[in-house]
Protein backbone atom coordinates (compact mmCIF):
# COMPACT_ATOMS: atom_id res chain seq x y z
CA UNK A 1 0.00 0.00 0.00
CA UNK A 2 2.86 2.53 1.06
CA UNK A 3 4.44 1.91 -2.18
CA UNK A 4 0.91 2.60 -4.28
CA UNK A 5 0.67 5.88 -2.75
CA UNK A 6 4.17 6.90 -3.46
CA UNK A 7 3.76 5.43 -6.90
CA UNK A 8 0.79 7.71 -7.21
CA UNK A 9 1.97 10.55 -5.44
CA UNK A 10 5.11 11.02 -8.19
CA UNK A 11 3.16 10.49 -11.21
CA UNK A 12 0.45 12.45 -9.93
CA UNK A 13 3.07 15.05 -9.35
CA UNK A 14 5.47 14.75 -12.64
CA UNK A 15 2.19 14.78 -14.81
CA UNK A 16 0.99 18.10 -13.18
CA UNK A 17 3.96 19.95 -13.21
CA UNK A 18 4.75 19.04 -17.08
CA UNK A 19 1.02 20.08 -18.13
CA UNK A 20 1.03 23.62 -16.08
CA UNK A 21 5.01 24.14 -17.18
CA UNK A 22 3.97 23.11 -20.82
CA UNK A 23 0.59 25.04 -21.10
CA UNK A 24 2.06 28.26 -19.56
CA UNK A 25 5.10 28.66 -21.72
CA UNK A 26 2.31 28.91 -24.77
CA UNK A 27 0.30 31.51 -22.43
CA UNK A 28 2.62 34.48 -22.33
CA UNK A 29 4.00 36.20 -19.69
CA UNK A 30 1.62 36.95 -16.77
CA UNK A 31 1.96 38.65 -13.40
CA UNK A 32 0.84 38.50 -9.99
CA UNK A 33 -0.85 42.26 -9.14
CA UNK A 34 -4.51 41.94 -8.21
CA UNK A 35 -5.29 42.43 -12.00
CA UNK A 36 -2.43 39.79 -12.73
CA UNK A 37 -4.69 37.04 -11.08
CA UNK A 38 -7.47 37.79 -12.88
CA UNK A 39 -6.27 37.58 -15.88
CA UNK A 40 -4.48 34.21 -14.86
CA UNK A 41 -7.37 32.50 -14.11
CA UNK A 42 -9.44 33.37 -17.57
CA UNK A 43 -6.45 31.67 -18.96
CA UNK A 44 -6.89 28.77 -16.45
CA UNK A 45 -10.78 28.63 -17.68
CA UNK A 46 -9.53 28.74 -21.31
CA UNK A 47 -7.03 25.88 -20.72
CA UNK A 48 -8.12 22.28 -20.39
CA UNK A 49 -5.04 20.95 -20.20
CA UNK A 50 -3.92 22.89 -17.40
CA UNK A 51 -7.00 22.33 -15.21
CA UNK A 52 -5.97 18.85 -15.76
CA UNK A 53 -2.36 20.26 -14.01
CA UNK A 54 -4.31 21.41 -11.17
CA UNK A 55 -6.45 18.61 -10.67
CA UNK A 56 -2.99 16.61 -10.76
CA UNK A 57 -1.71 18.76 -8.00
CA UNK A 58 -4.34 18.26 -5.88
CA UNK A 59 -4.41 14.33 -6.49
CA UNK A 60 -0.21 14.81 -5.05
CA UNK A 61 -1.45 16.53 -2.35
CA UNK A 62 -3.79 14.36 -0.74
CA UNK A 63 -1.72 11.31 -1.40
CA UNK A 64 1.18 12.96 0.40
CA UNK A 65 -1.46 13.75 3.54
CA UNK A 66 -2.28 10.06 3.07
CA UNK A 67 1.16 8.91 3.31
CA UNK A 68 2.21 10.99 6.04
CA UNK A 69 -0.38 9.42 8.31
CA UNK A 70 1.28 6.11 7.89
CA UNK A 71 4.28 7.09 7.06
CA UNK A 72 7.48 9.04 8.87
CA UNK A 73 7.98 12.31 7.30
CA UNK A 74 11.26 11.37 7.20
CA UNK A 75 10.33 9.07 4.85
CA UNK A 76 7.41 10.53 3.00
CA UNK A 77 9.90 13.69 2.20
CA UNK A 78 13.05 12.08 0.37
CA UNK A 79 10.79 9.59 -1.60
CA UNK A 80 8.47 12.35 -2.82
CA UNK A 81 11.93 14.15 -3.95
CA UNK A 82 11.96 10.98 -6.75
CA UNK A 83 9.76 13.12 -8.79
CA UNK A 84 12.25 15.89 -8.92
CA UNK A 85 14.83 13.63 -10.54
CA UNK A 86 11.80 12.35 -12.88
CA UNK A 87 11.03 15.95 -14.11
CA UNK A 88 14.33 17.18 -14.94
CA UNK A 89 14.67 14.42 -17.08
CA UNK A 90 11.11 15.31 -18.72
CA UNK A 91 11.67 18.83 -19.14
CA UNK A 92 14.82 18.17 -21.22
CA UNK A 93 13.15 15.58 -23.52
CA UNK A 94 9.20 16.34 -23.85
CA UNK A 95 9.32 20.34 -22.69
CA UNK A 96 12.80 20.46 -24.53
CA UNK A 97 14.32 22.69 -22.17
CA UNK A 98 18.32 23.05 -22.28
CA UNK A 99 19.78 21.51 -19.25
CA UNK A 100 23.34 22.73 -18.57
CA UNK A 101 26.09 21.11 -16.85
CA UNK A 102 25.71 24.01 -14.03
CA UNK A 103 21.73 23.61 -13.93
CA UNK A 104 22.12 19.37 -13.37
CA UNK A 105 25.41 20.11 -10.94
CA UNK A 106 22.91 22.50 -9.30
CA UNK A 107 19.52 20.18 -9.26
CA UNK A 108 21.69 17.25 -8.08
CA UNK A 109 23.04 19.12 -4.85
CA UNK A 110 19.37 20.24 -4.09
CA UNK A 111 17.93 16.88 -4.29
CA UNK A 112 20.87 15.52 -2.01
CA UNK A 113 19.90 18.20 0.24
CA UNK A 114 16.24 17.83 0.83
CA UNK A 115 17.20 13.91 1.13
CA UNK A 116 19.29 15.11 3.81
CA UNK A 117 16.36 17.39 4.91
CA UNK A 118 13.54 14.60 5.19
CA UNK A 119 15.58 12.09 6.44
CA UNK B 1 33.58 44.49 -22.87
CA UNK B 2 31.20 47.16 -22.54
CA UNK B 3 30.38 48.13 -18.72
CA UNK B 4 27.17 46.96 -17.96
CA UNK B 5 24.38 49.64 -18.11
CA UNK B 6 22.98 50.64 -14.79
CA UNK B 7 19.48 51.19 -16.41
CA UNK B 8 17.63 48.18 -16.60
CA UNK B 9 17.66 45.79 -20.08
CA UNK B 10 14.39 44.30 -21.05
CA UNK B 11 16.29 41.28 -19.87
CA UNK B 12 17.15 42.38 -16.82
CA UNK B 13 13.59 44.22 -15.84
CA UNK B 14 12.55 40.14 -16.96
CA UNK B 15 14.74 38.62 -14.25
CA UNK B 16 13.64 40.84 -11.88
CA UNK B 17 9.64 39.92 -12.38
CA UNK B 18 10.92 36.07 -12.04
CA UNK B 19 12.78 36.67 -8.62
CA UNK B 20 10.24 38.69 -7.31
CA UNK B 21 7.39 36.10 -8.35
CA UNK B 22 9.52 33.57 -7.07
CA UNK B 23 10.29 35.55 -3.49
CA UNK B 24 6.53 35.88 -3.56
CA UNK B 25 5.95 32.47 -3.89
CA UNK B 26 8.06 31.86 -1.48
CA UNK B 27 6.70 33.87 1.49
CA UNK B 28 2.93 32.55 0.59
CA UNK B 29 3.94 28.98 0.85
CA UNK B 30 5.71 29.97 4.12
CA UNK B 31 2.89 31.79 6.11
CA UNK B 32 0.16 29.18 4.22
CA UNK B 33 2.51 26.22 5.71
CA UNK B 34 3.37 27.37 9.13
CA UNK B 35 -0.33 28.76 9.63
CA UNK B 36 -1.79 25.56 8.72
CA UNK B 37 1.00 23.87 11.27
CA UNK B 38 -0.10 26.37 13.88
CA UNK B 39 -4.20 25.51 13.45
CA UNK B 40 -4.20 21.57 12.82
CA UNK B 41 -2.29 21.48 15.89
CA UNK B 42 -5.41 23.13 17.70
CA UNK B 43 -7.90 20.83 15.77
CA UNK B 44 -8.46 17.63 17.75
CA UNK B 45 -10.04 15.61 15.69
CA UNK B 46 -8.18 13.32 13.99
CA UNK B 47 -7.88 13.46 9.72
CA UNK B 48 -9.22 10.71 7.62
CA UNK B 49 -10.76 9.91 4.10
CA UNK B 50 -14.37 11.83 4.94
CA UNK B 51 -13.63 14.89 3.43
CA UNK B 52 -15.99 16.47 6.07
CA UNK B 53 -13.17 16.60 8.33
CA UNK B 54 -10.52 18.27 6.61
CA UNK B 55 -13.97 20.93 6.10
CA UNK B 56 -14.20 21.50 9.71
CA UNK B 57 -10.62 21.85 10.18
CA UNK B 58 -11.27 25.11 8.18
CA UNK B 59 -13.29 26.51 10.72
CA UNK B 60 -9.89 27.13 12.39
CA UNK B 61 -9.08 30.49 11.56
CA UNK B 62 -5.22 29.55 11.14
CA UNK B 63 -5.86 26.72 9.09
CA UNK B 64 -8.63 29.07 6.68
CA UNK B 65 -5.63 31.38 6.49
CA UNK B 66 -3.64 28.85 5.49
CA UNK B 67 -5.34 27.14 3.02
CA UNK B 68 -5.81 30.77 1.50
CA UNK B 69 -2.52 31.47 0.91
CA UNK B 70 -1.35 27.95 -0.45
CA UNK B 71 -4.30 28.77 -2.78
CA UNK B 72 -2.70 31.67 -3.99
CA UNK B 73 0.69 30.09 -3.78
CA UNK B 74 -0.70 27.73 -6.36
CA UNK B 75 -1.81 30.62 -8.96
CA UNK B 76 1.75 32.40 -8.46
CA UNK B 77 3.44 29.11 -8.84
CA UNK B 78 1.32 28.71 -12.22
CA UNK B 79 2.76 32.76 -13.00
CA UNK B 80 6.39 31.57 -12.69
CA UNK B 81 5.56 28.57 -14.97
CA UNK B 82 4.91 31.93 -17.47
CA UNK B 83 8.16 32.95 -16.99
CA UNK B 84 10.84 30.48 -16.34
CA UNK B 85 11.71 26.69 -16.89
CA UNK B 86 10.50 23.67 -15.21
CA UNK B 87 13.82 22.68 -14.61
CA UNK B 88 14.59 25.84 -13.63
CA UNK B 89 12.01 26.04 -10.80
CA UNK B 90 12.06 23.27 -9.13
CA UNK B 91 15.51 23.60 -7.81
CA UNK B 92 15.39 27.30 -6.79
CA UNK B 93 11.87 26.77 -5.38
CA UNK B 94 13.46 23.70 -3.50
CA UNK B 95 14.71 27.07 -1.20
CA UNK B 96 10.86 26.51 0.52
CA UNK B 97 12.07 23.63 2.41
CA UNK B 98 14.64 25.77 3.92
CA UNK B 99 12.83 28.57 5.21
CA UNK B 100 9.87 25.87 6.33
CA UNK B 101 13.09 24.04 8.94
CA UNK B 102 13.31 27.87 10.40
CA UNK B 103 10.27 28.30 10.99
CA UNK B 104 9.64 25.02 12.54
CA UNK B 105 12.58 25.95 14.64
CA UNK B 106 11.54 30.06 15.47
CA UNK B 107 7.68 29.24 15.61
CA UNK B 108 6.43 25.78 16.47
CA UNK B 109 9.63 24.66 18.43
CA UNK B 110 10.56 21.67 16.53
CA UNK B 111 13.88 20.18 16.82
CA UNK B 112 16.40 20.62 14.12
CA UNK B 113 19.14 17.96 13.19
CA UNK B 114 22.50 18.76 12.17
CA UNK B 115 21.75 16.64 9.27
CA UNK B 116 18.89 18.65 8.33
CA UNK B 117 20.91 22.32 8.79
CA UNK B 118 23.52 20.19 6.21
CA UNK B 119 20.77 19.81 4.19
CA UNK B 120 19.60 23.30 4.08
CA UNK B 121 23.32 24.55 3.18
CA UNK B 122 23.08 21.79 0.38
CA UNK B 123 19.57 23.27 -1.10
CA UNK B 124 20.68 26.84 -0.70
CA UNK B 125 24.08 26.00 -2.76
CA UNK B 126 22.27 24.16 -5.54
CA UNK B 127 19.37 26.98 -5.67
CA UNK B 128 22.06 29.53 -6.22
CA UNK B 129 23.98 27.40 -8.75
CA UNK B 130 20.28 26.63 -10.52
CA UNK B 131 19.25 30.81 -10.14
CA UNK B 132 22.51 32.01 -12.02
CA UNK B 133 21.67 29.69 -15.27
CA UNK B 134 19.19 31.21 -17.85
CA UNK B 135 15.99 31.08 -16.64
CA UNK B 136 13.99 30.37 -19.86
CA UNK B 137 15.75 28.48 -22.56
CA UNK B 138 12.43 27.64 -24.58
CA UNK B 139 11.17 31.50 -25.01
CA UNK B 140 11.56 32.32 -28.75
CA UNK B 141 13.68 35.52 -27.14
CA UNK B 142 16.04 33.24 -25.11
CA UNK B 143 17.71 31.86 -28.78
CA UNK B 144 15.85 28.88 -29.24
CA UNK B 145 13.79 30.03 -31.68
CA UNK B 146 15.95 32.61 -33.75
CA UNK B 147 17.24 31.38 -36.93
Amino acid sequence: MKWILVAAMVIATVLGDLLQSHQMKRAGEQSVSAGGFKRLLQVIAQRRLLILGIACNSVSFFTFMALVQTEPLSFAVPVSSASFVLETVLAKFVLHERIGARRAAGALVVLAGVVLVGG
Amino acid sequence: MNKPSPRLTPRSSAALKTYSVLVFFLALKAVGNSSMAWGMRQVTERMSMNPAVYVRAMLNPFVAVGVLALILALLTRIALFSLADLSFILPVTAVGYVIAVFLGKMFLEETVTRQRWLGALLIFAGAALVGSTTRNTTSPSSGRGRK
